[in-house]
């Protein structure tokens, strides 16, 4: 009889709407930042700060910034209107008169439209890739279809289109060329080296990538990166020189691909034991367990650490800087450089850094919300 | 990373039969080894460093700019008669000699010191000074300072641990004047520092700062000092034990002063067939045959300096532009230190 009658009142109050002291943004804000008087002080103190800052930084960013500059007459002088408001407001006009520079850097300026196209199809590819209705056997052919595609916008030659070499190239495509072939390669290499390493019947691969991993882990990718582009040439016969881009790219896929052994192997060995020994018993041959019970499983409890590999690895293709690949970063460096918009890298750094974190946030919500996928099957 | 392999396989390949093609049109060759691979290639490599106004800087086009990239084209246009057949590798300080070491560039065209350390171990050596850099300062025209000499007890804002910062104490030692350094490491930091008069001079290669002039809203504001404190000669660079090709990166630099000094540019240069001077004969290729013993083409010199122009037409584009005075980087009759032996 009790519980009835509290049950009848929860059903009640359920219908109407709590007051607004007990859920609602007053309610939230009481209870989380004014629970006592020195959460209230923090939270004044913290919310000034927050609101100059915000206030400073449309100030800089907007109400005072310089978006445009006439043609002056002296080309050195072109900046003189963002000069007067350095300090003031953000010279957005830097962004205008060197963005091209910065997404495709020395690639011919009216050759442009195709690393621009290359960009969407980069974007296009990542977004099928991620939809899960496409992850079957054709998603492979549309890979090589849209790597092939990307080669030869790049490249030209072919279809009436202009031959563009590859130290033309820059800016943003040469980041996503880096990361998209150095993670599409470095990844079914981390999986052989992983299974490689676990292996019980063959030491000698085993040795071979214990030593492999731990070699490639136990220096720095710039260190790597200098080996591919000034220790490498020294090895080769005079005048035989591969692309200095395929060199940065290959040290890449090795570098990334220890480190994705590594998580994938961490994988592995999650897994319970009774996995492989029921795989056994079904009489499945070594390669049928790992590829259909084995990797799955093994692999789906690795999406965070992956994708933040994944991400690291994204964000370390700009170390490219010091053997003077054009990517991204070092496109907006030079566009710094440039003597008449000395003073304005602070709008080219934050430029750059929307664009990394376009395609890092991107990745980072992606693998959130294929855990959550995950998730829901196995706590079915 | 597929398509570059099959690419770098096609290169080889074709590098291949590139070189069949021009070993059977040189068949004796031209006797240096860079020279006959710059031609199989089709493509002269050149080093440059790619993030220096006024020497080697991408344009907001994409188009490498500066005096290290026009001289790379001058080779090219020397050698092949067309200025566009030259691949830039951007280098850094710490890749660039390798980089010419490994012959993954013929010339290294990248603002880099002459010096005798460099020359007597790295087993490559200088074709040349393109540019006369040195230490030098600016004041604000407000001080009413002409020369360094007057500069006692001035505070002076240097980069620390610089060879400027080494140059600028010697430079007052030994004239015997009093000094007091400031010592700011962020070269944008150090500016703001000599505009808000926290320093009353600024110090750093001279190329720097004609470019610092030339960039601010007010820039008759503030003088270069006519001192230039320390020898910073920057030139081109190529591998020690081809002879040939060190000849051909000199003669393409000395076409150019050669060039300025009869006045020919890149634009007269067509009405200038019916000259009778013989050295300008020999120059434009009417006469001689100084191209062939370079293992060119007797127009050579033409066509470096119709692409390109002289060194004139070089210097008023890339540096003159930055507001950068000549100086000593004249001609020897004017002044200067440019001197080209003549050609005959």
């Amino acid at each position: 009889m009790a519980s009835q009658a509290v049950a009848d009142s929860v059903q009640g109050a359920a219908r109407e709407r709590p007051p607004a002291s007990v859920v609602g943004p007053v309610a939230w804000a009481r209870r989380n930042l004014f629970n006592s008087i020195w959460s209230s002080l923090v939270t004044l103190v913290l919310g000034y700060f927050l609101l100059r800052w915000a206030w400073g930084l449309l100030n800089w960013g907007v109400l005072h910034a310089v978006w445009t500059v006439p043609v002056a007459a002296n080309p050195l002088e072109t900046a003189a209107p963002c000069r007067q408001a350095q300090g003031v407001g953000a010279c957005w006009a830097v962004i205008g008169d060197k963005w091209r520079f910065i997404l495709f850097g020395r690639y011919p300026y009216d050759l442009q439209w195709r690393p621009a196209l290359c960009v969407l199809l980069f974007v296009g590819l990542y977004a099928v890739s991620a939809s899960r209705r496409f992850w079957r056997k054709e998603l492979l052919y549309i890979w090589i279809g849209t790597l092939t595609a990307i080669a030869v916008l790049m490249w030209g030659g072919v279809l009436g289109m202009q031959y563009v070499p590859q130290d033309e190239w820059g800016g943003l495509p040469i980041t996503l060329i880096l990361a998209t072939f150095g993670l599409a390669f470095a990844f079914p290499l981390a999986v052989l080296v992983a299974l490689g390493r676990r292996s019980t019947q063959l030491p000698a691969v085993k040795m071979l990538c214990v030593a492999y991993v731990e070699l490639i882990r136990g220096v720095p990718l710039i260190s790597l990166l200098f080996m591919a582009s000034v220790m490498f040439p020294l090895f080769m016969p005079e005048g035989l020189n591969p692309d200095k881009l395929l060199r940065a790219q290959i040290a890449i896929i090795l570098f990334a691909a220890a480190y994705l052994a590594e998580v994938v192997r961490g994988g592995l060995q999650a897994l319970p034991k009774g996995q492989y020994e029921a795989a056994d018993a079904l009489g499945l041959s070594y390669w049928k367990k790992t590829r259909l019970v084995i990797l799955p499983q093994a692999l789906r409890l690795v999406i965070p650490p992956l994708v933040n590999t994944f991400i690291g690895f994204f964000k370390d293709t700009s170390l490219v800087l010091i053997i003077g690949i054009l990517d991204l970063l070092t496109a907006g460096k030079n566009a710094m450089a440039d003597p008449v918009w000395t003073g304005f890298s602070t709008e080219i750094y934050l430029v750059l850094a929307a664009i990394y974190f376009i395609f890092c946030y991107a990745m980072s919500h992606y693998s959130r919300g294929l855990e959550r996928q995950f998730g829901r099957t196995r706590n079915r | 990373m597929m398509r570059p392999k099959l690419q770098f396989a096609a290169a080889l390949a074709g590098g291949a039969i590139l070189a069949g093609l021009a070993g059977a049109a040189h068949a004796e060759g031209s006797g240096s080894a860079t020279l006959d691979a710059v031609r199989a290639r089709g493509m002269l490599n050149c080093g440059i460093d790619g993030n220096t106004p006024g020497f080697s800087l991408p344009d907001s086009k994409g188009v490498m700019t500066g005096i290290d990239a026009d001289g790379c084209r001058s080779v090219a246009a020397a050698i092949f008669g067309d200025a566009s057949k030259v691949k830039f590798t951007p280098l850094t300080t710490q890749n660039r000699f390798t980089a010419l070491q490994s012959g993954e560039v013929d010339v290294l065209i990248r603002e880099t010191t002459w010096t005798m350390g460099r020359e007597a171990s790295l087993g490559a050596e200088f074709a040349g000074i393109n540019f006369y850099d040195g230490t030098g300062f600016i004041v604000k025209k407000a001080m009413g300072v002409k020369s360094a000499k007057e500069l006692d007890g001035a505070t002076v804002c240097v980069q620390p641990g610089t060879s400027t910062e080494l140059a600028v104490s010697d430079f007052f030692r030994q004239a015997n004047l009093k000094f007091t350094p400031i010592l700011i490491d962020n070269v944008a930091e150090i500016q703001s520092a000599f505009i808000s008069g926290r320093c009353d001079v600024f110090s750093n290669d001279s190329s720097a700062l004609g470019t610092f002039r030339a960039t601010q809203s007010n820039k008759d504001d503030y003088v270069l000092l006519p001192e230039i404190i320390s020898k910073e000669p920057l030139g081109p660079m190529v591998r020690k034990g081809d002879d040939k090709w060190f000849d051909i990166i000199r003669w393409t630099y000395f076409a150019m002063l050669i060039a300025e000094e009869h006045g020919v540019t890149s634009k007269n240069i067509d009405t200038m067939s019916g000259t009778t001077d013989p050295e300008l004969r020999r120059f434009l290729g009417l006469e001689g045959d100084l191209g062939k013993a370079l293992g060119l083409d007797d127009k050579w010199a033409y066509n470096a300096i119709k692409a390109e122009g002289n060194a004139a037409e070089i210097w008023d584009r890339n540096l003159g532009v930055l507001g950068i005075p000549r100086g000593i980087n004249a001609l020897w009759n004017k002044g200067g230190l440019m001197y080209a032996p003549p050609m005959r």
